[in-house]
């Protein structure tokens, strides 16, 4: 499918450029361009399809949908609704005090708000294209696993009195909003496309610059030993470094999928990635408008402790 | 006519408050827009995806900013 561009990218190289593949620069400037055209081709195609659909999925029609779903079932329609329903944490608020006033269960809440940031189209885009298919798939199946299952830890933990109190005591409205028709979906689409694109370009290119270096230059199983599936501490230590990477998804899995071909073991690969897309201290700050502190932290400490345990689960029997 | 732009300071939101300035002045038509920041407020309308643009009372869109041509045909 991309046999073109791995062409286009050694004739630049080659041809261009005059550098051997074999040599470090010609190596390392190679899989720059080849992985940077093949990405963003990936991204404007894909992010444009999956805006297309998420217009049918605006959360109103989610919470009304959920609002009817009890426990396990609910759960898993959360966390499924939640890859097509747009999700920023700008409006987290909102959509939490709509889903519980609504009479969404609170663990059913949670299972969205973990796997809508969670499972998104750029990291799922980012891992096709860095680590093929399979590893995006199971990354998709991971994650609404982790979703499903934090969810109902938390809806067990019965802690809806850690909800701040105004959230009960808000009155919501049910307005009808318009459907959309074709042409403002596609503008839509191609306004979010070309919006979150101009957002993500530098870290792209910053990752995959950094990521053909490190294939370039870092010495073969250079991470073998600290990365590596032997060492217990490399999951728990990924998932923490992964918190504060919020929001550059689409820049750290480059360098992430460099680190793996040089020893990094793909559970503490997954694990990080979850961590990055979703645990976020910005993501907490809003959060924290609505939730108590011990809701806020056992919601954290839940989700950390299904990462790390999917991290763990990879390294063993990939 | 009474025209609400809903959203919680957002950029995106800013973008929307524009362009509907914008769009009435093509229109040549006056009237009031109103910033809504405050989440009860926008929470009435049952918006859960800002930002939203009410017309009237009537909520004519949630969770995103269309530029100017299409908010025309809206307003």
């Amino acid at each position: 499918m991309f046999a073109f561009l791995e062409q286009f990218a050694s004739l630049v190289v080659t041809q261009w450029l005059g550098l051997e593949l074999s040599t470090r620069l010609g190596g390392a400037l190679h899989f720059f361009i080849y992985d940077t055209l093949k990405i963003f081709i990936l991204l404007a195609v894909i992010i444009y399809a999956v805006a297309v659909i998420r217009s049918w999925f605006p959360p109103e029609k989610t919470k009304r949908i959920l609002s009817h779903e009890r426990e396990y079932i609910g759960n898993v329609m959360a966390a499924l609704l939640g890859i097509v329903t747009p999700f920023c944490s700008c409006t987290a608020v909102p959509l939490f005090i709509g889903f519980v006033e609504s009479g969404v269960p609170l663990g059913v809440t949670f299972s969205f708000l973990i796997s809508s940031p969670m499972v998104n189209e750029v990291a799922l885009i980012m891992l096709w294209g860095m680590f093929g298919w399979r590893i995006a798939l199971i990354y998709v199946g991971t994650g609404l696993m982790v979703a499903i299952v934090a969810g109902i830890v938390i809806g067990r933990l019965r802690m809806e009195r850690h909800v701040q109190d105004y959230v009960w005591e808000m009155q919501v409205g049910s307005a009808e909003i318009p459907e959309q028709n074709w042409p403002q979906r596609c503008t839509y689409a191609y306004d979010y496309t070309v919006g979150l694109l101009r957002k993500i370009w530098p870290y792209v290119i910053v990752g995959i610059g950094i990521g053909a270096f490190i294939h370039g230059y870092v010495p073969q199983d250079f991470l073998a030993r600290w990365a590596g599936r032997d060492n217990p501490l490399a999951v728990p230590v990924a998932v923490a470094l992964g918190v504060p990477l919020y929001s550059n998804a689409a820049g750290v899995i480059p360098i992430v999928q460099a680190l793996t071909a040089k020893g990094m073991a793909i559970g503490t690969v997954l694990a990080f990635m979850m961590a990055v897309t979703a645990l976020s201290l910005p993501e907490a700050v809003i959060l924290s408008n609505v939730l108590k502190k011990p809701l806020l932290a056992t919601f954290f400490g839940t989700v950390a402790a299904a990462i790390v345990i999917v991290g763990y689960l990879f390294n063993a029997i990939l | 006519m009474k025209i609400e732009v809903l959203g919680t300071g957002c950029a995106k939101c800013t973008t929307l408050y524009d362009n509907v300035k914008a769009a009435l002045a093509e229109l040549g038509r006056d009237a009031e827009v109103v910033k809504v920041q405050d989440i009860p407020t926008i929470m009435k309308y049952g918006v859960m995806s800002t930002p939203a643009l009410v017309v009237d009372g009537q909520v004519k869109f949630a969770g995103k900013a269309p530029g100017v041509a299409e908010l025309k045909g809206l307003l």
